[in-house]
């Protein structure tokens, strides 16, 4: 990293360089593009993958954190800030030309906190409707009902999109650009559809049955999660995690209390830890089924729907004896989890791994080669890795483009340095590659539960933590390895027993930021299937 | 960790057993002096509807797996006749919203409910539509969808299992069978 500090100084002199959880850099808003665009390109360790944009509050400034990392080597991180003290018009550089991620993520800190981007092409609000009052994420936001009351009245959807350039000689000037062509085709996909995978909404102009461009409206659940988290209490924030992406609910909050942990300087028990990656793979599994299950569905085969369905009632039943909960499972807290584990756990576990192998076979024995479902999956979709890691695209999903991006990994946490599975890797980049990776991640799974299960050691399953947890002032991050790809929490912390800030990265929202471009000029038929082969969940997107 | 004497606040559990209040309620009802023809008829014709209530799912979140779950194999929504998702507001009776409802959503909730055809239900399914659930005090979601709409049935829990699904959706179908279609009493609910 010494080579990096280097590159930093010989390009932004004037830059901050500090060495906190993560190497940090401070830049004049001016150098962040140029910085951003010399990191992403040197020879020597390019960070070609932007893994969060976090807009702060910071009181005097109003800033945004960007944490990169290198597409190779994921353990290879920088944190860029950069501010601006005008909170009347804040402006600060779009880095959405490096990086496709960055398009949705700046709208949203545009909705959220009001920044806008210089030469960001669409600086429409994301998640909020355009005449919101106030920017939620500010400190001084007024939070009064009757400035925005519930609404029955619909409106209409205008498609054009405010802009901010920069000319050549530095002047900007502000520009609305159309969003479809004026003779387009439109029609509206979501956010009411059975299809969609949740309340989305695709606005699809088409030329005949041939999609040509995919505009993507989010915020039909954006609940608030990250402002509500800001008055909570650290323990008290854990159970919204859950109802983030609440099919991999045990690993979000496994991300956030390691975050917490790691922040506090907590030990988390051994057996805390085993049982904490059992129920990780177990939750992955459980994920991974309804994904192909809907998947299939979506595909025609409603059957399928019918078994995978049937397969996860057993582990939700595990999960239900073990803590209480089927979906939502409320299992971890900080210092390790809440409750042990049944004296029956082993023995039901180990039957569902025979079982769930055998299902397997028959799942790729019926549906894996028929013939239709090729037809509709093979070179369909096509998703080329290096617009995967542009896009952030983690997960099944990311690693059927051949993007090796594993936390698990890459930066082992809990147990996963311990056990041996491989990443499952393959590369034609289309739908069929993510529907077979979804199926052997189960059986990799499986196999990490058959090397934990039988010596599990004795001991506490919870560390002793005080009432009141206080984070020591900073920046904290923790990133882990959820169904749908990579899941990160970033904490600020003030020292005091409320965070200050709190991000959640979304794996969902890379992906579906990917689907405008990997739809383009395919059938509109096979936009559903291609969305079912992504798998993303939407309340983790608007979190 | 040992479960201390957990108590459940609001909701008596017998309450949760006692299935027979609307049957005698309807049987009073009856007796109140409704021609015999029309109340049979009356009886057959709910019969019928409170046994094939086609739900449409206006499912935004967690709820909405739970009701996936209810609808597979294990659960099996169909031993009620209910299995007929309909997508479309216009051929369905029954409007189950499962999730959170925000701001955003909440026209759009409406309009779907305007465009369904009388007679028409709605259950509101987990804490979210009961009262904006974990994420009551957030600035951008409904406390309650019963702000926006009627609502029949509310289900709570976080979420609701399909169980306690199946439970409130018994009760709609008892309160579909104490309805007056023909009868010349006012239609009382
Ligand atoms: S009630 Fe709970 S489970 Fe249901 S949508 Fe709300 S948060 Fe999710």
């Amino acid at each position: 990293m010494e080579t990096i500090k280097k590159l930093v100084l010989d390009t932004v002199p004037g830059a901050l360089i500090e060495e906190k959880q993560k190497l940090t850099i401070t830049v004049d808003p001016q150098k962040l593009h140029l910085l951003a665009s010399t990191l992403r390109t040197n020879s020597e360790l390019p960070f070609d993958f932007l893994v969060q944009l976090t807009g702060v509050d910071r009181g005097d400034e109003l800033g945004v954190n960007y944490l990169l990392c290198n597409s190779g080597d994921l353990s290879k991180e920088i944190v860029l800030k950069t501010g601006t003290s005008d909170r009347d018009n804040p402006l600060l550089y779009s880095v959405a030309d490096l990086y496709e991620t960055a398009h949705f993520n700046e709208r949203e800190v545009y909705a959220l906190l009001g920044i806008r981007f210089i030469n960001n092409p669409d600086m429409r609000k994301f998640l909020l409707n355009v005449g919101w009052v106030g920017y939620p994420l500010r400190k001084d936001y007024n939070p009064d009902p009757h400035l925005n009351p519930v609404s029955l009245e619909s409106h209409d959807i205008i498609d054009k999109a405010p802009r901010i350039r920069e000319l050549e000689d530095g002047s900007l000037v502000e520009e609305v650009g159309n969003v479809f062509e004026d003779d387009d085709y439109i029609i509206n996909i979501g956010p009411q559809h059975p299809s969609t995978h949740g309340v989305m909404h695709f606005r699809t102009s088409l030329d005949g049955e041939v999609v040509k461009k995919i505009d993507v409206h989010s915020g039909y659940i954006h609940r608030g999660i990250e402002k509500l988290s800001e008055s909570m209490m650290y323990p008290q924030m854990l159970h919204l995690t859950d109802r983030l992406d609440y099919l991999s609910a045990n690993i979000n909050r496994h991300g956030l209390c390691m975050c917490i942990e790691n922040a506090a300087g907590i030990e988390v028990p051994l057996r805390a830890q085993y049982i904490r990656t059992i129920m990780d793979e177990l939750n992955r599994i459980s994920s991974h089924l309804l994904a192909w299950a809907t998947h299939t569905n979506d595909l025609g085969a409603v059957t399928a729907f019918i078994y995978g369905m049937r397969e996860r009632e057993i582990l939700l039943d595990i999960f239900e004896k073990t803590c209480g909960g089927r979906l939502i499972i409320n299992q971890n807290v900080v210092g390790g989890v809440m409750f042990d584990l049944y004296p029956g756990f082993r023995q039901d576990v180990t039957a569902f791994i025979v079982y769930m192998r055998k299902q397997l076979k028959e799942y790729n024995r019926f549906f894996s080669h028929n013939v239709i479902a090729l037809g509709r999956m093979i070179n369909v979709g096509l998703l080329k890795k290096e617009d995967a890691v542009s896009h952030g695209v983690t997960g099944p999903s990311g690693r059927g483009s051949g993007w090796s991006c594993d936390i698990r990994k890459h930066m082992p946490y809990a147990l996963y340095d311990q056990v041996e599975f491989d990443e499952v890797i393959r590369y034609e980049c289309d739908s069929y590659a993510r529907y077979r990776n979804r199926l052997d991640e189960i059986e990799q799974s499986l196999h990490i539960i058959e090397q934990l299960i039988d010596s599990i050691p004795g001991g506490e399953i919870c560390a002793k933590t005080k009432a009141v947890i206080r984070l020591p002032e900073g920046e904290f991050f923790s990133r882990v390895e959820a169904a749908r790809g990579e899941f990160g929490v970033f904490i600020e912390s003030r020292g005091d027993k409320f965070p200050y800030r709190v991000k959640f990265r979304s794996p969902s929202l890379s992906l579906v930021s990917a689907i405008p471009l990997i739809c383009k000029n395919e059938k509109i038929s096979d936009f559903i299937g291609i969305g079912g082969s992504m798998d993303y969940v939407i309340p983790d997107i608007d979190r | 960790m040992e479960i201390k004497d957990v108590k459940i606040k609001n909701i008596p559990y017998e309450e949760f057993n006692d299935n027979e209040t609307l049957e005698k309620y309807l049987q009073e009802l009856q007796a109140n002096g409704v021609n015999v023809v029309l109340g049979k008829l009356d009886e057959i014709i709910n019969w019928g509807r409170s046994n094939s209530l086609w739900p449409l799912i206006f499912a935004t979140s967690c709820c909405g797996i739970e009701f996936m779950s209810a609808a597979a194999a294990h659960h099996d929504i169909a031993r009620f006749g209910m299995e007929v998702t309909r997508n479309s507001p216009r051929q369905a009776d029954l409007m189950i919203v499962a999730g959170t409802i925000v701001h955003k959503m909440a026209p759009l909730l409406r309009r779907v409910y305007d465009q369904m055809a009388e007679p028409k239900y709605v259950l509101a399914m987990g804490a979210c539509t009961i009262s904006g659930g974990p994420f009551v005090n957030s600035y951008h979601v409904v406390q309650g969808i019963d702000k926006i709409m009627p609502v029949d049935v509310f289900v709570p829990g976080c979420p609701p299992r399909p169980e306690s699904l199946f439970y409130g959706l018994m009760q709609l179908q008892r309160k579909v069978k104490v309805e007056q279609f023909l009868g010349n009493q006012e239609r009382k609910r």
